[in-house]
């Protein structure tokens, strides 16, 4: 069975006397381990697609299943438990808590799961370990890089040990070499198990995933093998 | 995530948020300084005057029954006016209750009147002469500080014998001990036997210690032949004094020949009818002032909400992120309300603060001290402060959509 399963999934917002049709009628299936970049111009309704994957919406109509249950109707308190158990947010800008340190950050979701003090206080200084930050686990985002904030906010992202791996424009904010650092963890991540969904609209980054869904106008435009994967695979993994 | 983790996690996020604004903080926190401090002198003030009665009060005696055509307290003139019709109770009477009553431990008639009291040339023109017998002395709250209370031969002798109050002492023998002398009470001439210790005023209204006590047959014979009695009477023990005013009721309206189904025609009065009154008018006054002072707390509260609503918009986007990594409507709720909760309190421990030396200072009027029911009270008072006004703010950042909420900057 399919991790995540949309079908005719459609968000309608209204703008006073107009409504937008933000997706239409939109067909994605998405397995475990699977490494998706959805791209699309601005407009496209791919942001509107990251936050109904994300739980962060749910969809005017249409029935979204992630991991066997249904999103699509859904309330608020429901789609919470459900974000901080089965999504891991990685967003352009970061958005980290500014006044508390890397290891606070990171552990915020264990602390939303209702986890032990000592035993989430393990688990994230393994995870920020693990994402190359061990020995910055007491700096607040101020006092950090670009590339080691998102690193913090990947590791707050892989915490709960989330089905999905939710990444929108995770270089965005970085220079292209920093950039392609976050992108060399992603593969990482993915060849380890994670699946793995990247926002973009940039093809190049596009390129790391293995496949690409292209959004215009609310429709799914193109859904492919990603042409860029084999031959960037030969590249770094000869 | 349980409540208490939420509460504790609240706590931690708030200081840190108070810290980062310290002077907003401190600035909001005046309102409700003001309020806490009000409040408790209020409080303190109205506990001062509670414990001034008290001390008034105890000359009564708790175990003591005071009997009369009138009840202390009419709750209307047609009341009064029906008690107004009762029949005296007489001497004869008096005599044969004391002879039935089994739970009491010391009886006496009870009249008084006002005479002037000469000593030679010094004379005092209105003194409480009282008609008692020698029991009076049991009952009162009070002793005998020199000589002696005249003996119950001399009560039954009708002797022309008293003792005097300590205030007659002082006025009329300023520089020679009183015990022997005679003295004109009215028109005729007593023996003083002894002296009353010194007991102060009754609520403020009138000396206890400017009286002449004399043996009730006496005071019948020199002062008063017929007069509307009281009876005083105390308890055999505080633990049966409903026994015993009901002994005593049941006596006294066979004596008095009231009929069955007929009401009283007599009233048994005791100090905690005093107490009650005083409770009830000093309830008013207390839930009257407390109101007023309330007020300010209500305007505090009101800049604790504002305040809060600035908080809340000022970190919609933190609201946003803690809601997509999984933050539940109760989680963000909480947060919010234990950091109102939060600067109320610590202004409520201020308020007490600046409250703890002004209430010195009431202390020169009134035995008034901040006690620990009035902290607890102003520690509530604020937490509640807290709660209610960063409810509004709290409840709007828990139910921000989490999409609005991140794409805010």
């Amino acid at each position: 069975m399919a991790l995540i399963q949309l079908t005719k999934i459609s968000r309608r917002y209204v703008m006073g006397s107009e409504t937008i049709h933000a997706l239409r009628e939109v067909d994605v299936s998405i397995s475990r381990g699977e490494y998706v970049a959805i791209m699309g111009p601005s407009g496209s309704g791919k942001s509107t697609l990251m936050n109904l994957l994300g739980c962060l919406d749910t969809p005017s109509s249409g029935e979204f299943l992630l991991n066997g249950s249904n999103v699509s109707h859904m309330d608020d308190n429901q789609l919470a438990e459900l974000r901080n158990r089965e999504i891991g947010f990685v967003f352009q800008s970061f958005h980290l808590l500014p006044r508390s340190d890397a290891l606070h950050n990171v552990e915020l979701p264990l602390i939303y799961s209702g986890m032990t003090p000592s035993l989430r206080r393990q688990r994230a200084l393994d995870v920020l370990a693990h994402v190359g930050l061990g020995d910055r686990v007491h700096h607040k985002p101020n006092e950090m890089s670009g590339g080691q904030r998102q690193r913090v906010a990947i590791a707050r992202a892989l915490v709960n040990n989330p089905s999905i791996l939710l990444a929108d424009e995770p270089t965005g904010n970085l220079d292209s070499r920093t950039g392609d650092e976050i992108m060399v963890l992603f593969e990482e991540l993915w060849r380890k198990g994670n699946t793995i969904i990247l926002v973009t609209h940039e093809e190049v980054v596009a390129r790391h995933a293995r496949r690409i869904i292209r959004l215009r106008d609310g429709l799914i435009a193109s859904d492919e093998p990603s042409p860029g994967a084999s031959a960037l695979q030969a590249v770094e993994h000869p | 995530m349980t409540l208490w983790q939420e509460i504790k996690e609240g706590t931690v996020i708030s200081f840190a948020a108070l810290r980062a604004n310290k002077l907003r903080s401190g600035l909001t926190t005046l309102g409700i300084v003001i309020g806490i401090v009000t409040v408790t002198l209020m409080a303190t003030a109205i506990q001062g005057l509670n414990s001034a009665f008290r001390a008034s009060i105890s000359s009564m005696g708790s175990d003591t029954l005071y009997i009369h055509r009138f009840s202390w307290f009419n709750d209307s003139h047609a009341e009064w006016l029906k008690a107004f019709r009762r029949p005296y109770i007489t001497l004869d009477q008096i005599e044969a209750l004391s002879q039935q009553a089994t739970l009491i431990k010391a009886i006496t008639p009870f009249s008084d009147c006002r005479l002037p009291v000469t000593y030679k040339n010094r004379t005092s023109k209105s003194v409480t002469v009282l008609g008692c017998n020698e029991q009076f002395v049991n009952i009162a709250g009070n002793t005998v500080a020199e000589g002696r209370f005249f003996n119950a031969a001399e009560a039954s002798g009708g002797r022309p014998v008293c003792t005097i109050g300590s205030g007659i002492a002082t006025n009329l023998f300023p520089n020679i001990s009183p015990i022997g002398k005679k003295i004109r009470v009215g028109g005729s001439t007593v023996e003083i036997v002894g002296i009353m210790s010194q007991q102060g005023n009754f609520l403020g209204a009138f000396s206890l210690d400017n009286q002449v006590i004399v043996p009730m047959r006496y005071y019948t014979l020199a002062f008063q032949h017929v007069s509307d009695y009281e009876i005083h009477i105390r308890v055999a023990s505080m633990e049966q004094i409903e026994d015993s005013k009901e002994e005593i009721r049941g006596i006294l309206r066979k004596i008095r020949h009231v009929p069955a189904g007929v009401e009283d025609n007599f009233a048994i009065n005791q100090q905690e009818m005093f107490i009650s009154t005083f409770n009830r008018i000093g309830g008013i006054i207390a839930s009257a002032g407390l109101f007023i002072t309330g007020l300010s707390l209500f305007v505090g509260g009101i800049g604790i909400m504002n305040i809060m609503f600035v908080s809340v918009a000022e970190r919609t986007k933190e609201i946003g992120i803690r809601k997509a990594i999984g933050a539940k409507r109760r989680t963000i709720l909480m947060q919010f309300l234990t950091e109102a909760a939060g600067i109320c309190l610590f202004a409520g421990l201020l308020g007490l603060a600046i409250a703890f030396p002004l209430t010195l200072v009431i202390r020169q009027f009134l035995p008034a001290t901040l006690s620990l029911p009035i902290v607890g009270l102003a520690v509530g008072v604020s937490l509640f402060t807290g709660v209610v006004s960063g409810f509004l703010p709290a409840w709007r950042a828990a139910r921000m959509n989490p999409v609005d909420a991140l794409r805010n900057d």
